[in-house]
């Protein structure tokens, strides 16, 4: 039973109140794509153990999905934020380093 | 023999008796007595059988840890089993029986398991799984399920209500014993709010018993004025009787309040489920105390030391009048000192350690008591209860260096920290060499969402044995101090104190012992696993901890290995030469002791199992009788019975009612999604395979909705509202579904679209107005006009009927004539009444979902499960003409393009007859020649929807079929669950009305 600050209505909600929505980031592949980049958008999920970026909405609060970054293995949540970004801000990139100094974003920063 | 002692008994009244019964006999206790308690001072050692081989078993803990003394508790609705006599507290007519015995509990025939436990050994059930395999299913399995289980499951419902509550604070207490009691008061002193959760029905713990004064003044004074001054704290709240039972994520944990399990039937609910969300909690759980492994350490008398001197001091029950002592530490000697105290015999302290010159041993001494130090019991004697011990030296293989005469054994083979709720949600433990057992390590906490430390651990629980290094951890770090609350973050520095206990590992006694003594040493008492059988499975090898426990069933009871898990991970760990932290210990899951279902269902049972919906026409349906179907939380009308009709034969009526004259539907429940802003149409053609931006306003147009691989999801009609508003129809069951899918889409996709939804289906009441007299209802209600010129086919007009505001869409799903009326929900009931007045004169009659089932597939339309089920694209269903060609995307546009999807070879919807009129079974499949690898025939189809069609007076069925629309006319098999085949010829799926010319006047 997670808690998860809504980063829109500021609560801290409860498991109860939200709805997993599995990773987040992913870019969309739709006409056009190759098979393989159809089937990394479709199927091919991260399952890290440990730093994790995912999607949540808060389903019976405000409605609105948010997007959370946090360790699968201890539970920690390093930061909520808000879902309209391609890739996590640098202010929880940095609180993510400032817990997990090793860990490093495995994607290209477009900025 | 056990009985009642003529004085003391802290925990008892002497002036207030009750009287029990236990197999029909009998019994007197007093107030403050438990069931244990009671039946020792009864003289009632055995109490029950074990699981396999039905030996005779007596109360071996005084705690929530009794493996043994477990009752069928109650009778009829109130009859619980399993219960453990140690923390039942006794009322004035408590009935308790024994468990697993048959005939009698004195005479049992399943005690010639016994006699064969060489073939019951180690990992019977896994052996005989594999060979030979029909005596599993004609021996083994009926032998073993006829004796299986323990207590009687209860026959009827539970007559009591258990109930949930929430509770939140910053500092949550688990254990009300000395280390508890300054946990929760440094806590309050420092402001926060604590909740302190104590499982018994008195605070204090172990300490009344085991200490005397506690920082210079009596326990009894110190406990006093500790819980005098919690309760004088606005911001502290004790629960008693209340087993803090799970710790979960970020602060989460459920505690068991057990309301009137003393007090049954007194009008308040049984158990009270806290769901508690704590900002840290600080586990104060105590230790529990281990079993020696010697031979016949099963036998009723063989009590735990800690439980020998609980039942006299706190009950004034004697468990025998000559009592030995076994240990390998120094506190069983307070036992052998309160057995003294009270003006019993102890004959005689066997302690295995080569010395025992503490305070302890030398106090035992100076009270005149026998102490021999390395020696063990070789074995102790005796039927249904001790009769005296074979003494050895703990070094050798076991030969009798005398015997001594008893009626009871207390052993203690050290104490075990209970760190059950520290290792729940991940909390790390380390092996503590000087007590032998498994500590939290303060280094590796599990953690809170904000990363810091959710659980910390005080007292025993943390390996402080002894009062001493308790008070000093407090004294020279200050609780308060390691308390984090608001965001405060302190350094944990428990670990610096050392407790002065120490306890060596005697993990079998003697250490040489001999197969026939081994196989006589009860590891696990519920389950009956011995020394020996862990051992086989080490040679058989079973090398990790997980593993051995499932082969050998060690610690999986009810009593979850308390007793007996550190014990046999030390006989495994000898066993393949290794060091206990190397092999490991078992995963701690939730709960800590069993929580009764009732307290995890809480309030949901019968009307209240879940919520309800309602349409505002629900009270008008029940009115006329009708029979509900659950559809998602909604219940619809599944037809509308009238007096002595069967359930069938009301669908038939109302399916010919609505052919040749009228009928209603409450179609309420249908979802209704409205999509608004300059970039609606856009969105709305990403969503839905055909365009939903070119449709006029006025116009309604059907269509589907894919995921993002291509799958059918749901399906319903659009209608433009206005140049930038649309209605979205969905299914019943799929509004909140679509609803979401929309926001998902919008809020993380396409962001920057201005486009903004709400789902309006309880805002609206619907009726569906269907048959050839559908228009003359409308026109006796008059107010608009609903003319074919006025109102064609898939348009929409706002207007008035029978002075009710109204949306009227011409649209069918039935094939008739057919207008759906959608009125404000506040108007629901009222339009419903007029339409059924008005109707009479027209031959209306309401109709429920079948009907509306039986017309749509006499139509050839699909339902979204029914047709599809996650696996179906919508041009496996003929669909393709609402899949525009033209978009450059929508959700599923491509997926749709992968190669499997797009093969030739997929099954496709086509109608199916039989040939015989009969009704295709649901579920049936379409045999084809052959057999797969399993020798099951292989399949080139099945049937989706298959119903007795009253209009035809014949079965009729749509399902998907291998090259289906090719095939028209060719004749396929069935399967049908006797076994035999069912022949019907491929159709058109459209049963009815193929032109459409009921529907178009």
């Amino acid at each position: 039973m997670l808690t998860l600050e809504c980063p829109y209505c500021g609560v801290m909600a409860d498991e109860t109140e939200l709805s997993p929505g599995y990773e987040a980031h992913l870019k969309r592949f739709g006409p056009g794509a190759s098979p393989e980049e159809f089937e990394a958008y479709m199927f091919a999920r991260k399952n890290p153990k440990g730093v994790h970026f995912e999607r949540w909405r808060h389903s019976y609060g405000c409605g609105k999905w948010f997007l959370a970054a946090r360790c699968t293995a201890t539970l920690e949540v390093f930061g909520t934020y808000p879902a309209q970004v391609s890739e996590p801000p640098a202010d929880i990139i940095a609180k993510i380093q400032a817990r997990r100094p090793d860990w490093q974003p495995d994607w290209k920063a477009t900025k | 023999m056990s009985t009642r002692l003529a004085k003391g008994g802290r925990l008892i009244d002497r002036t207030a008796a009750v009287e029990i019964s236990f197999n029909g006999k009998r019994m007197k206790g007093y107030h403050g007595d438990t069931l244990a308690s009671a039946l020792l001072a009864n003289d009632q050692m055995l109490v029950g059988r074990s699981f396999k081989y039905h030996r005779p078993r007596g109360i071996v803990a005084s705690g929530p840890e009794e493996p043994n003394a477990l009752v069928n508790l109650g009778s009829g609705a109130r009859l619980e089993p399993n219960q453990r006599t140690t923390m039942t507290e006794v009322f004035d007519g408590l009935e308790a029986s024994s468990q697993n015995h048959w005939p009698s509990l004195e005479f049992d025939v399943g005690v010639v398991n016994n006699y064969v436990s060489r073939f019951l050994p180690a990992g019977f059930y896994y052996k005989t799984f594999i060979h030979p395999r029909p005596f599993w299913k004609h021996v083994f399995e009926p032998i073993i399920r006829h004796s299986a289980g323990l207590g009687k499951a209860p026959t009827t419902g539970d007559a009591d209500r258990y109930e949930q509550a929430y509770a939140f604070c910053d500092v949550l207490v688990v254990g009300a014993g000395v280390a508890g009691l300054l946990a929760a008061r440094a806590a309050a002193q420092d402001g926060a709010r604590v909740i302190l959760l104590e499982q018994a029905p008195q605070l204090g713990g172990r300490s009344p018993v085991d200490e005397t004064t506690v920082e210079g003044i009596s326990v009894e004074d110190w406990l006093a004025k500790a819980e005098a001054d919690l309760r004088a704290m606005d911001n502290v709240t004790i629960r008693t009787r209340t087993t803090g039972a799970g710790v979960y994520d970020h602060g989460y944990v459920l505690a068991d309040e057990r309301v009137a399990d003393h007090t049954p039937g007194d009008g308040r609910p049984k158990h009270r489920l806290w769901r508690i969300r704590a900002g840290k909690i600080i586990t104060a759980t105590g230790a529990i105390e281990r079993p020696l492994s010697f031979a016949g350490n099963d036998l009723p008398g063989v009590m735990l030391a800690g439980a020998v001197r609980d039942f006299v001091v706190n009950h004034a029950v004697s468990p025998g009048d000559r009592t030995v002592v076994v240990t390998n530490n120094d506190s069983a000697y307070q036992t052998a000192l309160a057995l003294k105290a009270a003006g019993l015999e102890v004959p005689v302290i066997l302690d295995a350690r080569d010395t025992a010159d503490g305070a302890l041993p030398e106090a035992a001494r100076a009270a005149g008591i026998r102490v021999l130090t390395g020696r063990a019991i070789a074995k102790v004697k005796g039927g249904k209860r001790v009769t005296g011990v074979a003494v050895c030296a703990q070094a050798g293989e076991g030969a009798v260096l005398e015997e001594v005469s008893c009626d009871a054994v207390a052993m203690s083979g050290g104490w075990s920290p209970v760190v059950h709720l520290w290792s729940h949600c991940g909390g790390k433990l380390l092996w503590d060499e000087t007590i032998s057992a498994f500590v939290p390590d303060p280094a590796r906490p599990p953690l809170n969402h904000d990363g810091s430390a959710m659980v910390s651990v005080v007292g025993a629980a943390a390996g402080l044995l002894d009062l001493p290094a308790i008070l000093e951890a407090v004294a020279s770090t200050g609780i308060s101090a390691r308390v984090e609350t608001k965001g405060r973050r302190k350094e944990d520095v428990t670990k610096t104190v050392k407790t002065s206990v120490e306890i060596p590992p005697i993990w079998v006694m003697p250490q040489g012992a001999p197969i026939t003594l081994r196989s006589k040493m009860w590891l696990d008492y519920q389950n009956d696993v011995k020394v020996s059988d862990v051992q086989l499975a080490a040679r058989e090898g079973y090398q990790s901890v997980e593993h051995t426990k499932r082969y050998t069933t060690l610690g999986m009871a009810t009593d979850q290995g308390k007793l007996s898990n550190i014990n046999g991970l030390g006989v495994l760990a000898d066993a393949l030469g290794q060091e206990i932290p190397q092999v490991g210990t078992t995963t701690f899951r939730p709960p800590y002791t069993p929580v009764t279902l009732g307290a995890l269902a809480g309030e949901s049972r019968g009307e209240i199992f879940q919520p309800l919906r309602r349409t505002p026409m629900h009270e008008s349906h029940e009115q006329s009788g009708a029979y509900f179907e659950p559809v998602g939380l909604w219940r619809r009308p599944y037809c509308f019975p009238r007096a002595g009709e069967t359930h069938e034969q009301a669908v038939h009526r109302e399916v010919l009612n609505t052919r040749s004259n009228l009928g209603l539907l409450d179609a309420s429940t249908l979802g209704k999604i409205i999509v608004k802003g300059p970039d609606a149409g856009k969105f709305l053609d990403m969503m839905y395979t055909g365009v939903m931006s070119t449709l006029p306003v006025g116009r309604c147009r059907y269509g589907l909705m894919c995921n993002e691989q291509g799958f059918l999801s749901d399906d319903g009609v659009v209608a433009r509202i206005d140049e930038d508003t649309w209605l979205c129809h969905t299914t019943s069951g799929g509004a909140d579904r679509i609803h979401a899918w929309m926001e998902d889409w919008l809020q993380c996709e396409w962001w920057d679209w201005q486009v903004y939804t709400a789902n309006v289906t309880e805002q609206y009441a619907q009726v569906a107005v269907v048959g050839p007299n559908a228009r003359k209802l409308l026109q006796v209600l008059g107010g608009m006009d609903v003319s074919k010129e006025a109102l064609p086919f898939m348009q929409w007009a706002d207007g008035t009927l029978g002075g009710f505001p109204v949306r009227a869409y011409r649209i069918s799903f039935s094939g008739e004539l057919s207008y759906e009326i959608a009125v404000p929900a506040s108007h629901g009931a009222a339009f419903w009444e007029a339409c059924m007045e008005a109707g009479k004169a027209l031959g209306a009659m309401p109709y429920g979902t079948e009907c509306l089932h039986i017309m749509r597939a006499e139509k050839g339309f699909i339902m979204i499960g029914d047709e599809t089920d996650g696996t179906v694209i919508p041009q496996d269903l003929g669909l393709d003409w609402a899949i525009s060609k033209k978009k450059a995307d929508f959700l599923g546009k491509r997926g749709q393009e992968r190669s499997f999807l797009a093969s030739p070879e997929r099954w496709k919807l086509v109608g199916f007859e039989t040939l015989d009129g009969s009704v295709i079974p649901d579920g049936s499949y379409i045999v084809a020649e052959g057999v797969n690898g399993n020798g099951q025939r292989n399949t080139q189809g099945r049937v989706t929807s298959t119903y007795y069609s009253p209009t035809l007076k014949r079965g009729i069925a749509m399902g998907l079929l291998h090259h289906g629309p090719q095939r028209m006319g060719e004749v396929v098999e069935f399967n049908t669950v006797s076994g035999g085949t069912v022949k019907a010829r491929v159709r058109d799926a459209v049963f009815y009305d193929k032109d459409g010319e009921k529907q178009n006047v």
